[in-house]
């Protein structure tokens, strides 16, 4: 297919870093979208703040580049205003799950119909690498300079429990995939999530000697583990394992919808 | 048609005239003593083909209106002290990518949780200053029911117009008073909606202006698309760290309401041609002010009234001139000062400015004013 | 369409991060200056690895309809 029809071509090269796996992501979407053959003045991309927030910019959709963790909430009323829009959120794992974790799990809790893609690279890459929620317990960051010490947020874990319609995970090496994940996402009417395991070669990397970024996405297909086998697996095998696919595709109200009917109900009073 | 008239109480007058300013999203996060403003909303706004929805916090309902906004459709939200500051980062977002969104502030006396259910005007100067930055904002506070229900209205026009956030600053005793209003029909009503772009989604960009300073607004999902952000950005609406763009930029952000302060600084006289001593009073505290300016009229004082119906941008040229026609100026409010500095900023020694306090959660009574009056004579 | 894939590669826009590189299967790339170059298209089976996982938008694949396959990694 061909890429560069959705993209805003005099912003290239992008900022990101060598490396850097946000590409390969933004990649995934745009064959997603392809494939689903949406218009692109029917899509919002909408973003907070970091490296993977700056996705929006580089493409030929209506963008919306918001403040740090608060997209989906922005989404929330751009939906709700227009409800015949494709609203997409990219988000970081401190965009999504610190500042804005709790924007997260109520978007989930009413789902409504945003997909929302969270670029899991266990640190604050923007910002020069500073711990986050999904920095492993031990890894090193600029403010964890003795480790990490504390636990991470399960995303698909908490999604699901907060009532998310579709959420996947799977990482940027299996490229292919992603893709399809991501259709499946975008296709879902209800909250739909995916937890995109993109290395960040420069902030993290580094610091915590994984190698550049080819190496770290090579690394990444020894690490995946998909769904349907790691139910077969124990925990200790699954240990510092990325599993990867569908974790839960389910048929549950969805909000906007759900307002509509409101709507008609409150007008025949 | 037949009359609208209601017993009806300040913050219900917000909502009603929101829906017939066009609003028709709101998303807020219940706070006393602003919340009846969101639950008329709840009901009345479904019954018109509008949505409400209570967010998890104030700051996500301010970048909710935001987004339903750029959507094209008129939003609002509504809050008091804590959660208005929770919103702030997003009031400065709205500022600096022009988009119209309206947010009521019925202040309660603070800091932090503070006084909830008592009355306070201590939010004066956030409203002006709160997000941090540079920008552009316009401030309206009323003092009637009936003027809430206009001033609603107003708010949404010019935030349509000139592409600000405009803040409704009430405080409680307004918010809360019951008063009985004739509301005029719709069909009387001046409504502004944005300027929307005439040229093709291919020669369209953002934020270009003509000699209007405000750019007209494309909304999301009508063909044009384009890229909003809360960075510094050119015209085209990208992020840009070039100084001549970042300067073009800003100045223009800067000055666009300079250029229309004539219809949007409002404020009312009262009985100031042959006052010797003055009062410049907003919100509430108009209100027992009037009551002792006529005692004190009744008494053979003069002194006549200013009541600022536009905070920000401040009517530092009536003030101005007010201050040279009298001795004194009397500034009662709800907090500890904030407006008198800026009276005695705008008449630059002319005239004596002579500042009533409080800050216990007990209204202005007229007697405290006539005690200031007196002793200025 | 020819019989033989073949590769653009963008070389204002090419990182130098050797995934393509890395990731082809049948070594169709090599680094030169930092940049990505193709040393042998005739081993090209029009997989499109690279081009997915290429985060620069770097390269384009032009893979001939027969030979263009699906990889599922
Ligand atoms: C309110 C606020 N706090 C802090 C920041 C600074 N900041 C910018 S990006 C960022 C973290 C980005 O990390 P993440 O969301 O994981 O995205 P990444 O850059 O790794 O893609 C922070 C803390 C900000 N912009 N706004
Ligand atoms: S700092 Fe990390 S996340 Fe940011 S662009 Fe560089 S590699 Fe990517
Ligand atoms: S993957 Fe792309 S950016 Fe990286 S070396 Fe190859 S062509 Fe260059
Ligand atoms: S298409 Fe496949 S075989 Fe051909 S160069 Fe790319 S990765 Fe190698």
């Amino acid at each position: 297919m061909d890429y560069l029809q959705y993209l805003r071509l005099d912003k290239f090269p992008h900022i990101w870093c060598a490396g850097c796996g946000d590409g390969i992501a933004l990649k995934a979407i745009l064959r997603a979208v392809h494939n689903i053959g949406w218009e692109k003045d029917n899509i919002a991309m909408v973003s907070g703040i970091g490296c993977s927030s700056r996705t929006p910019g580089y493409v030929d959709f209506n963008t919306l580049h918001t403040t740090h963790g608060r997209a989906i909430p922005f989404a929330t009323g751009l939906k709700m205003a227009r409800p015949e829009m494709n609203v997409i959120v990219v988000s970081g794992d401190g965009d999504a799950t610190a500042i804005g974790g709790n924007h997260l799990i109520h978007a989930a809790r009413r789902n409504i119909d945003l997909t929302v893609l969270i670029y899991n690279n266990h640190i604050y890459g923007m910002t020069g690498g500073q711990v986050s929620p999904e920095t492993p317990m031990g890894d090193f960051a600029t403010t964890a300079p003795y480790g990490a010490m504390e636990n991470n947020f399960d995303i698909s874990g908490l999604t699901i429990a907060a009532g998310a319609s579709f959420v996947a995970r799977c990482t940027v090496y299996h490229a292919n995939l992603l893709g399809k994940l991501i259709e499946k996402a975008l296709s879902k009417k209800g909250f739909s999530l995916v937890e995109v395991m993109s290395p960040c070669p420069t902030a993290y990397g580094k610091i915590n000697k994984k190698g550049t970024g080819n190496e770290m996405i090579l690394n990444q297909k020894q690490l995946a583990v998909r769904v349907e086998r790691a139910k077969t697996m124990s925990p200790e095998e699954l240990k510092n394992k990325i599993i990867i696919g569908t974790i839960i595709d389910r048929e549950l109200p969805e909000y906007v919808n759900t307002y509509e009917k409101i709507i008609s109900q409150a007008q025949r009073r | 048609m037949k009359p609208r008239t209601y017993m009806m109480q300040g913050n219900v007058a917000v909502a009603e005239g929101a829906i017939d300013a066009g609003c028709r999203f709101f998303a807020g996060y219940p706070i006393t003593p602003s919340s009846e403003i969101g639950e008329t909303l709840s009901k009345r706004l479904p019954e018109i083909g509008g949505k409400f929805i209570q967010m998890e916090d104030e700051i996500s309902a301010m970048g909710a209106v935001i987004g339903a906004s750029l959507g094209g459709v008129k939003s609002l939200t509504a809050t008091s002290g804590p959660g208005f500051s929770l919103k702030q980062e997003n009031i400065g977002y709205a500022s600096i990518t022009e988009v119209p969104v309206v947010i009521v502030n019925v202040m309660r006396g603070g800091p932090s949780t503070g006084l909830p259910t008592l009355p306070s005007q201590s939010d004066v100067m956030q409203a002006r200053w709160g997000t941090h930055g540079d920008h552009p904002i316009i401030v309206l506070t009323p003092a009637t029911v009936r003027e809430t229900y206009d001033m609603t209205i107003q708010a949404f026009n010019m935030s349509e117009k000139y592409r600000v956030p405009v803040i409704l600053l009430m405080d409680e005793i307004i918010g809360h008073v019951y008063e009985k209003v004739t509301l005029p029909n719709i069909d009387e009503l001046t409504i502004i909606n944005r300027k929307k772009p005439t040229c093709s989604a291919q020669e369209y960009l953002p934020y270009i202006a003509d000699e209007t300073l405000i750019p007209p607004m494309a909304n999301f999902g009508e063909g044009y698309r384009y890229h909003v952000t809360g960075l510094v950005h050119d015209e085209t609406g990208f992020p840009t760290n070039k100084t001549d763009q970042i300067e073009v930029m800003l100045n223009r952000l800067n000055s666009k309401l300079d250029k229309y302060s004539d219809e949007i600084i409002q404020y009312e006289d009262t009985f100031t041609e042959d006052a010797k001593i003055g009062i410049v009073t907003y919100g509430s505290s108009a209100r027992s002010s009037k009551n002792a300016m006529r005692k004190a009229r009744e008494q053979g004082i003069p002194v006549g009234m200013i009541r600022i119906q536009t905070l920000w941008p401040f009517p530092t040229e009536r003030i101005y001139e007010f201050g040279r026609q009298v001795s004194h100026i009397i500034v009662p409010e709800l907090n500890l000062g904030q407006i008198a500095h800026e009276v005695e900023h705008a008449v630059k020694g002319a005239a004596e400015v002579v500042p009533v306090n409080k800050i216990n959660g007990d209204p202005i009574h007229p007697e405290e004013v006539l005690l200031k009056i007196k002793e200025c004579i | 369409m020819s019989e033989k894939a073949s590769i653009e590669i963008n070389e204002k826009w090419c990182k130098g991060c050797e995934i393509c590189v890395d990731v082809c299967p049948r070594d169709v790339f090599e680094m030169r200056n930092f940049v990505a170059k193709v040393k042998d298209i005739d081993k090209c089976t029009g997989c499109m690895l690279c081009e997915q996982l290429c985060p620069d938008f770097a390269i384009i694949v032009h893979a001939p309809e027969k030979k263009k396959k699906s990889v599922s990694v």
